[in-house]
């Protein structure tokens, strides 16, 4: 089987969900890439390095500068003359293009695949993560977004790709890219971060999160997360969201730090590999999920934890 | 400008859902139904364009079980949708064909704006509002947290993975909502027993002349490993300890 994946970046160098995507195609067959951007040939010759990694699509055109789906949709369509599958990252590109590709392909696309278990067989979480489905599709070509949690990522060297140009029908003139507003941070990113610790709505307000949260996550290296409750009351901007509305993070320890645990938040949160709570509620349902938990105020045990590190 | 709304009948958010023993399903016998919570906000953001004279009428379309009419096209309508379309069907119908169904209303009803929820927190597939987008060859505004028409354009502000972003989308268009978006209000009583006034009009699938065959077939629901409750630890210093061992601190 032939498998194309988009690529995720940010036009000098790949993202890392893009790695997990590249491993979950691998298991279905040859793995070709397609770069779409403008002057992102760099991006190119990045990914061609990637282990594994076959031809290099790159379609360099300011149509595809901001992966606008109404732009990028219908080449990716037309690519999939000569691929059998493509493979998204889910995240709000993945996410934003992927249906519209399937639609122009006439094919239900699978969202965010947990494992691969046959060349038409996949598993999906459905009700927040609260059931598991196996599916199998009948459809001929593939389309498919993938969640970066569950599959590893592939190494960025080793591979010996080709870059070859391709160019679509470019710009369709329906919809423009206006501007962003993208927040500055410079702790690990929060997808791919190995601690991350994360605060909800005890913490008042956003002088506090400030002050309590961000030490300790400097003084473990760790990203920065919060809940539903924490975004929506203003302490930390939209995309700190950890949950099934917002980010699904998988990392090596996450400390939730007042957050109760609602199914929203644990459903992006639930495959951490440790989970630690900090909340003055002993029965808080964090608790029920929790390898380590401690009860107490966090206004007094962070700045504690966070002096003794 | 028509503004055209789908909305979904599914699980209420509060409830837990339970996976059928047999793995055939999650178990909907006998538990609350509402209406998604994404289209509750994509109501909302029509009835609000149109208390400000941008909409001039808000038309609210569902495709399921014909109880959905009692319940969430209730709700629709109490909220100041002003009539609404039932497509009744017992079967579960996947967004490809959801899509398809609500591309053949669009060209019906002939809408200057689409307004879905981003997903539906059953199947969490995050697709049909592309799907539709594509169908008709519309642009797409997707997880938008804010929405501004002038003429015949829109400026949506979208939910991206770095933060915010806004585009610029040529009418005809569709938009999908994120939590952000608005507040929903509630639907009062009056305004429920005024909505038992407004339409309905009942179609089948049959009417629409387009084949549902599901493409995915489940296989199985399982319900996902499950973690369990670890120790509690009594004092800071054994936190700091965990860590330590942990290798998250030195």
């Amino acid at each position: 089987m032939k498998t194309l994946v988009w690529v995720e970046h940010d036009n000098s160098h790949v993202k890392d969900a893009t790695l997990a995507a590249v491993t979950a195609a691998a298991k279905l067959g040859e793995v070709h890439l397609l770069v779409a951007g403008s002057g992102c040939a760099a991006v190119a010759d990045e990914a061609a390095k990637i282990e594994g990694v076959g031809k290099v699509h790159l379609a360099d055109d300011a149509a595809y500068g901001h992966a606008l789906a109404e732009n990028v949709a219908p080449l990716i369509a037309k690519l999939m003359d000569s691929h059998d599958a493509v493979l998204f990252p889910a995240t709000t590109n993945g996410k934003n293009i992927a249906p519209r590709v399937a639609a122009l392909l006439d094919v239900m696309q699978i969202s965010d695949i947990l494992s691969v278990e046959g060349p038409d067989i996949f598993t999906r979480p459905i009700y927040a993560g609260n059931a598991i489905a196996t599916v199998q599709t009948s459809d001929k070509k593939l389309v498919i977004t993938v969640r970066g949690t569950a599959f590893a990522k592939a190494a960025t060297s080793g591979g010996s790709g080709t870059v070859e140009a391709v160019s679509g029908e470019g710009d369709k003139g329906i919809s423009s890219f206006v501007g962003a507003e993208i927040a500055k941070s410079e702790r690990p990113e929060l997808t791919s971060a190995k601690v991350i610790v994360s605060g909800g709505r005890a913490l008042q307000n956003s002088e506090n999160f400030h002050s309590v949260i961000e030490p300790l996550a400097d003084k473990l290296g760790a990203a920065v997360g919060a809940s539903r409750a924490a975004v929506d009351a203003g302490y930390v901007p939209n995309d700190y969201q950890v949950g099934q509305t917002g980010k699904i993070v998988a990392p090596e320890v996450y400390i939730a730090i007042g957050i109760s645990g609602a199914i929203q938040h644990l459903a992006g949160m639930k495959d951490s590999k440790t989970i630690i709570a900090i909340n003055k509620d002993e029965d808080a349902p964090i608790f029920q999920v929790a390898d380590i938990g401690l009860v107490g105020d966090l206004f007094k045990i962070v700045p504690e934890l966070t002096e003794k590190l | 400008m028509k503004v055209l709304v789908p909305v979904k009948r599914v699980l209420d958010y509060n409830v837990k859902p339970r996976v059928k023993v047999d793995g055939t399903g999650v178990d909907l016998a006998n538990v609350k139904m509402s209406m998604n919570p994404f289209d509750e906000i994509a109501i909302e953001e029509a009835v609000r364009l149109k208390e400000k004279g941008v909409a001039t009428e808000v038309v609210v379309v569902t495709i399921g079980v014909p109880k959905a009419e009692t319940d969430v096209l209730l709700t629709a309508r109490a909220m100041g949708a002003d009539r609404a379309i039932l497509i009744a069907t017992e079967d579960e119908v996947e967004p490809l064909a959801v899509a398809k169904l609500l591309a053949k209303v669009a060209e019906e009803e002939q809408p200057g704006l689409v307004i879905l929820g981003k997903q539906a927190i059953d199947d969490d597939s995050n697709q049909t509002g592309q799907m539709l987008a594509a169908l008709l060859g519309w642009p797409q505004g997707t997880f938008a947290s804010k929405v501004e028409i002038s003429g015949d354009r829109v400026a949506v502000t979208r939910e991206v993975d770095g933060g915010l972003e806004t585009v610029d989308l040529k009418l005809p268009a569709i938009v999908t909502t994120d939590l952000r978006l608005n507040e929903p209000r509630y639907a009062t009583l009056p305004n429920i027993m005024k909505a038992k006034t407004k339409p309905v009009a009942k179609k089948t699938i049959a009417d629409y002349g387009i084949d549902v065959t599901p493409r995915l077939k489940t296989l199985k629901v399982v319900e996902p490993a499950k973690r369990t409750a670890g120790v509690k630890v009594g004092s800071v210093d054994e936190l700091v300890e965990k860590l330590k061992s942990l290798g998250v601190a030195k």
